[in-house]
């Protein structure tokens, strides 16, 4: 369990956490969600009192991460693949790093066997590729077998099989009971992995919600009609559950009507419809669409370089 | 299969406290212990300095050895046969001194001190172990060099009848003395290193405190100079390995204490800050 109150950190004038609330609980995948430079690292070097929160505190099993005894027991994490002394061994860092806490080295082997480093445990550190990095990292995380795990970005230059691998390995710890606290930029990632999902921009939270509700809010449809007598339309297919969009051009969306149910209310009124049909919107536009005023760090499209009005700054 | 073997793991080890793990200062020792041994770099950078140590020493007997017939008298009344023998000291420390703030800059620049304070959140057990890990080693291996180079150096001496022994007056302190100051100048480049965090600024400053200090003193006015040379970190550390009578120095013991002194409190200051400061 992590539980995260009121969590902030400052830089000087620009805020990266701003008076973050939030829960990790134990047996799921919660997912940590954001465009990049939204916090979600910084929170995280905070979870593990790597970085100081300037308001609000963090804690981990109900306590801060520092005063645990044995620190790699409780919380095991991946914050990027490169903590790693480039010209130590696989199997020496992870050895090194169990030693702190008395973990023995049938735990760094079994670790190393589960990560699927055997073969390159005892070749330097420094040669390895981002995936193997990965890894590597994934192994550090779970030499105390912790109760929680905090991962940035595992699937960070994986292959498509490593991302399989890791995808399961997250719901298996997950299923053991532990909390698993994963972040990511891709939503569709997440879609697969996570049952519970913490969307932060700018340092905010933006939604905190089942994976299921976000997923039923992205796919709930809307159907775009275009009719000569959109005025006329709208008022007949307006009622209680459904609402109707329009824009001045003789385009409606509407949702809470099926094509099917629209079509037969213009046939029996009689009115024209040139355009019929069904938009959904995918997990990734729903994500945009609630991150769009919180991304930090965007290119500018046409539209914005012509207006500079609508830029974000 | 990978259930399998994550359920396994977790039945055999349940909750720390029942496993005897947590983390303790002895721990972190053999921690610290494990990283010093397995990098190469490390191993490389202490041949250099003992290299160092030992090389000068013997190579600077055997030369004076070789050239004593025709030395001048006065060059002869200055010769002392203990000081040369340790003569490789100050290139050795500029190798051990880059060493020490490797041992801390190197998990900097790499973001290893993450992995490591993650293990160890309290922090300063970390620097702890490291300054004494770094030092044992350094002191154990430097003494091995100061004899070498004062024994081999004396056996060079000795075809001219010049050599001293090690029951001379101060030869045993000034052989001991070296490995100790060798030790301190490592030591004061771990607290560079926690200080700064970047190898490159953690050995300019090294490297100015040892070679540009020194220098720059000399342009204190004249009659300053008695009460401020003495007390540079470095004079202060090298007069443990006077025989003769040096006009700006300490008394030897007095002298590496302050040396010691000047060490300690950087390695106070950086523990202060290592506390305190994001990681």
């Amino acid at each position: 369990m992590i539980e995260a109150r009121g969590l902030t950190k400052r830089y000087g004038e620009k805020i990266a956490v701003d008076n973050l609330s939030f829960t990790v609980k134990p047996g799921i995948v919660t997912g940590f969600l954001g465009p990049n430079g939204a916090g979600k690292s910084t929170t995280m070097r905070m979870i593990l009192g790597l970085d100081a929160p300037t308001a609000g505190a963090v804690t981990v099993n109900g306590r801060p991460y520092a005063q645990h005894t044995a620190p790699l027991c409780e919380v095991g994490a991946l914050l990027e693949a490169r903590a790693i002394h480039t010209g130590r061994t696989a199997y020496n860092h992870l050895w090194a790093l169990a030693a702190t806490t008395g973990i023995g080295r049938k735990r760094v082997n079994e670790v190393i066997d589960l990560v699927g480093l055997r073969e390159v445990a005892k070749k330097r550190a420094g040669g390895f590729s981002l995936g193997m990095g990965q890894r590597l990292g994934l192994a550090s995380a779970l030499l105390g077998d912790p109760k929680i795990l905090v991962l940035d970005e595992p699937a960070n230059g994986l292959d498509p099989e490593g991302i399989l691998w890791i995808r399961n390995l997250l719901k298996d710890l997950a299923a053991e009971g532990k909390s698993v606290f994963v972040s990511s930029h891709l939503m569709s990632e997440m879609a697969l992995t996570a049952e519970h999902v913490i969307v932060v921009g700018r340092g905010k939270l933006i939604a905190d919600v089942p994976i299921a509700d976000f997923t039923q809010a992205a796919s709930a449809t809307t159907v775009r009609v275009r009719s000569p007598q959109a005025g006329g339309l709208r008022d007949l297919l307006v009622g209680p559950d459904i609402s109707v969009a329009s824009d001045s051009t003789g385009v409606l969306e509407v949702s809470g009507l099926t094509c099917d149910q629209i079509g037969e209310i213009a046939a029996a009124h009689s009115l024209t419809l040139f355009e019929l049909a069904p938009q959904q919107a995918s997990l990734e536009e729903a994500f945009m669409e609630l991150t769009r005023d919180a991304v930090q760090y965007r290119a500018s499209t046409a539209g914005e370089l012509t207006n500079p009005a609508r830029s974000p700054r | 299969m990978t259930s399998a073997i994550l359920h396994k793991g977790s039945v055999a080890l349940g909750h720390p406290a029942h496993r005897g793990l947590r983390v303790t200062q002895g721990r972190v020792l053999h921690s610290e212990w494990i990283k010093l041994r397995s990098l190469r770099s490390t191993f490389f950078t202490m041949i250099v300095g003992i290299g160092f140590m030992t090389a000068i020493g013997l190579l600077s007997c055997l030369t004076t050895a070789m050239s004593w017939a025709t030395t001048a008298p006065q060059e002869k009344a200055g010769f002392s046969a203990i000081t040369a023998s340790l003569s490789g000291f100050s290139l050795a420390q500029l190798a051990i001194g880059v060493l020490g703030v490797l041992v801390i800059s190197g998990e900097y620049s790499t973001g290893m001190i993450r992995a490591t304070l993650s293990a160890v959140p309290t922090r300063l057990p970390v620097l702890w172990a490291k300054a004494a890990v770094f030092g044992s080693v350094t002191l154990v291996l430097t003494l091995l060099a100061s004899l070498i180079a004062f024994f081999g150096g004396q056996a060079f001496l000795s075809s001219q009848h010049i050599q001293a022994a090690i029951s001379d007056p101060g030869a045993a302190r000034a052989v001991v003395g070296a490995a100790l100051y060798l030790t301190l100048v490592g030591l004061l480049g771990v607290a560079l290193g926690a200080l700064i965090r970047n190898t490159a600024g953690g050995i300019a400053t090294l490297f100015g405190i040892v070679l540009v200090l020194p220098l720059l003193s000399y342009a204190v006015p004249e009659t300053w100079q008695p009460n401020v040379l003495p007390y540079l970190p470095t004079s202060a550390g090298e007069a443990i390995m006077d025989v003769k009578t040096h006009v700006f120095h300490l008394a030897p013991w007095t002298g590496l204490a302050v040396f010691a002194l000047y060490t300690m409190t950087v390695l106070a200051a950086s523990a202060v800050l290592m506390k305190r400061r994001d990681a």
